[in-house]
């Protein structure tokens, strides 16, 4: 690692030359009393698992692509990735967000509790899978049973969505932009309130992005399947 | 003059068989149920000893030492867990059971230098201030799961399956779903909570390596981290947990309990735990890895000698879930509440069962307050009482399995060998690959 312009508040990691571990274990532990708060990540190569589990307020910069897991149990860090990312970018994140310049493999932002993450790209299938309050957009589509058993959040996405959107949906709630190419079980479409779009204004403006607002549709979980029925079986 | 009656036996439509075709058909629902199988399963109760006589030298059962101290975790850790005995306190959601339970559980365990396990539901602070040693579980459902729980951790366990139920996720009837449940699993108060039979975030051996890498670096590769399976493909499944970085195996064999799941699936999916501990050592055996990563068995142990037998097999630690409840008073005829025993037969009756039958913890309507989250029923768990039961519980497991251990001529549980063991049965002798009593015969060894 290296300090860049010569300012104490930001620092390169190299990862050619430094490890994984190495920058993990000094986001956790150096960081907080290093005055550093910004920190770019070059030579990223896909590795997985870069700047999981930070607790801090620092931006960090990854340049290029990166693997599973970046940013996974993310906490108050704003972290970016310049490049496209494999699965799971953001999984079960708490708080502070990531943005992805790229694009996502599966299962982005799953099991997220809180934060923002954007995917400027697409997204491919199970995108918010399990998502228990995040915040979610993505600005092109998404694959396959995205928002499969969401429970709490939001998922907007400014493209299309493929078969199965939000199959098995508890509360969480999802907007799409472009074409539903189909529902999941329990999942049904319903009239956009004002909440509903001052909600996706809000989203899209943090997330950098600017539609028509009139162009989304909201799809909420029909709660059928909120109570076990054997006349159900083949829909849980 | 009334012609006598004779009740012929059937063995095909017995009693039971008619009961369960007969509420089929009234209310065309399977049944969901609690607890583990109790079908007749070759168990280590089909195992006998070959204590120390002439050709073995035993140690005095009340003077000499016998040490139980169990390590786990060596592989990649820079702090392994270290327990007084080998036997820890299976994963239990605060959901399924009560704070207090988990409570309960966790100062019996601390007092014993034991672990205890999180479950399908979070961590509580209650089993986190009374847990010394607290193994947090990372389940597919992820209810509760979250980083500051992750640090405060001695172990994680990554559980891809449970014995009672390989295969499948669970489902926490709306019953339970309290304010404070369905708040620790971002839900919405009595749904009926589906947990997921897949992890979110991977699939497959190579993705789980990556997984466990992750969690290693969040933890700063301080604490073990377990992979939990249910037993199946034990073999293929112990050497994926090992190749993709797992310090210690859990293997939950078909007699491991659940809170709730399909009658179906816990008495018809998985392999018994005597054959699904011997597939386990040999998984590791084969891959040169005994020793550096350790074992650990659950699934129906319930005293010192089954506990001495896992050991004598090959595993280094047990951990009980069942047994644990049963100690804390479930099934019991009686709770205890201000100083007093209170019959709870009524109760059970009102669920249709009887106490020492009850299987009903999917209701919520547990008779001893274990199982539960009514206010109500909690306050018949004395979590007092009830951890005093637990400690003295495993204080007698561990005072049998070393005066087993003693008798083989062991200065340490962890030396017991196959070889103090022979099977009383040809199921046994087969599954555990221990030859049957006065023999050497070991079904299927040697072509025969």
């Amino acid at each position: 690692m290296d300090t860049m312009n010569q300012s104490a508040e930001a620092l390169r990691f190299d990862l050619g030359e430094s490890t994984v571990r190495d920058l993990n274990q000094y986001l956790h532990h150096e960081l907080a009393a290093s005055g550093v708060r910004h920190i770019e990540v070059t030579n990223p190569n896909g590795q997985h698992n870069i700047a999981v589990g930070v607790d801090a307020p620092v931006s960090v910069d990854i340049q290029g692509h990166a693997g599973y897991f970046v940013g996974g149990m993310n906490k108050q860090a704003h972290i970016t990735v310049h490049g496209n990312v494999g699965w799971s970018v953001g999984e079960n994140i708490m708080s502070g967000s990531i943005r992805v310049k790229g694009n996502a493999s599966e299962c982005v932002a799953a099991s997220g509790h809180g934060g923002l993450v954007v995917i400027e790209g697409d997204a491919s299938s199970r995108c918010g899978i399990s998502m228990k309050g995040c915040d979610i957009v993505v600005g092109g589509s998404v694959g396959h049973m995205s928002a499969f058993m969401a429970q709490a959040g939001t998922l907007v996405v400014c493209g299309d969505a493929d078969p199965g959107l939000g199959d098995s949906l508890y509360e969480a709630v999802i907007y799409v932009r472009g074409s539903i190419h189909g529902l999941g079980a329990d999942a049904q479409e319903e009239p956009m309130s004002n909440d509903d779009y001052a909600k996706v204004a809000d989203l899209l403006e943090r997330a950098g992005f600017d539609y028509d607002l009139q162009d989304f549709k909201r799809v909420a979980s029909a709660r059928s399947l909120y109570h076990w029925n054997a006349d159900h079986h083949q829909e849980y | 003059m009334s012609k006598s009656v004779y009740i012929e036996p059937n063995y095909t439509y017995g009693d039971h068989t008619l009961y369960y075709i007969q509420q089929a058909a009234e209310h065309g629902l399977y049944e969901i149920r609690g607890l583990g199988a109790k079908r007749r399963l070759p168990n280590f109760d089909d195992l006998t000893f070959l204590t120390a006589s002439a050709s073995r030298y035993p140690l005095e059962g009340y003077r000499e030492k016998c040490e139980t101290k169990t390590v786990l975790g060596t592989r990649f850790a820079k702090n392994p867990i270290e327990l007084g005995i080998p036997i820890t306190i299976a994963g239990m959601s605060f959901g399924a059971l009560t704070a207090q339970a988990k409570d309960g559980l966790g100062r019996a365990a601390g007092e014993m230098g034991t672990s205890t396990t999180t479950g399908d539901g979070g961590m509580t602070p209650e089993e986190r201030r009374s847990s010394k040693t607290l193994v947090y579980q990372c389940l597919p459902s992820r209810y509760g799961f979250n980083p500051d729980d992750v640090r405060q951790a001695d172990a994680i366990e990554l559980v891809i399956g449970q014995g009672a139920k390989p295969g499948g996720g669970g489902m926490l009837l709306g019953q339970k779903i309290s304010p404070r449940v369905a708040r620790m699993r971002t839900l919405p108060e009595g749904v009926d909570q589906r947990s997921a039979c897949r992890h979110p975030d991977w699939t497959g051996s190579d993705d789980l390596a990556i997984k466990l890498s992750e969690l290693r670096e969040i933890t700063d590769w301080q604490v073990p981290i377990y992979v939990k399976i249910g037993a199946t493909r034990v073999k293929n499944d112990v050497k994926l947990a090992v190749a993709a970085g797992a310090d210690v195996v859990v293997v939950d064999g078909m007699q491991g309990g659940t809170a709730a799941t399909q009658q179906v699936f816990i008495e018809h999916a998985g392999i018994p735990t005597l054959a699904a501990l011997r597939q386990a050592v040999e998984a590791l055996e084969e891959i040169d890895m005994v020793g550096q990563v350790q074992l650990i068995i659950s699934g129906g142990i319930r005293s010192g000698a089954d506990v001495a037998k896992a050991l004598a097999m090959g595993a280094d630690a047990v951990s009980i879930g069942q047994a644990a409840m049963m100690a804390l008073g479930c099934n019991a005829r009686h709770y205890h509440m201000d100083g007093q025993l209170v019959d709870a037969t009524e109760d059970y009756a009102a669920l249709g069962t009887a106490p020492g039958h009850c299987h009903h913890c999917h209701t919520g309507r547990c008779p001893v307050g274990i199982a539960t989250q009514t206010p109500e029923l909690e306050k018949r768990l004395d979590v007092e009482w009830a951890a005093r039961r637990v400690k003295n519980y495993l204080q007698t497991l561990n005072m049998e399995l070393t005066t087993l251990a003693r008798a083989c001529g062991k200065s340490n549980v962890h030396n017991l060998e196959r070889e103090d063991l022979a099977a009383l049965t040809i199921e046994a002798a087969a599954m555990a690959k221990i030859p049957l009593a006065g023999t050497d015969w070991i079904p299927g060894a040697g072509g025969y």
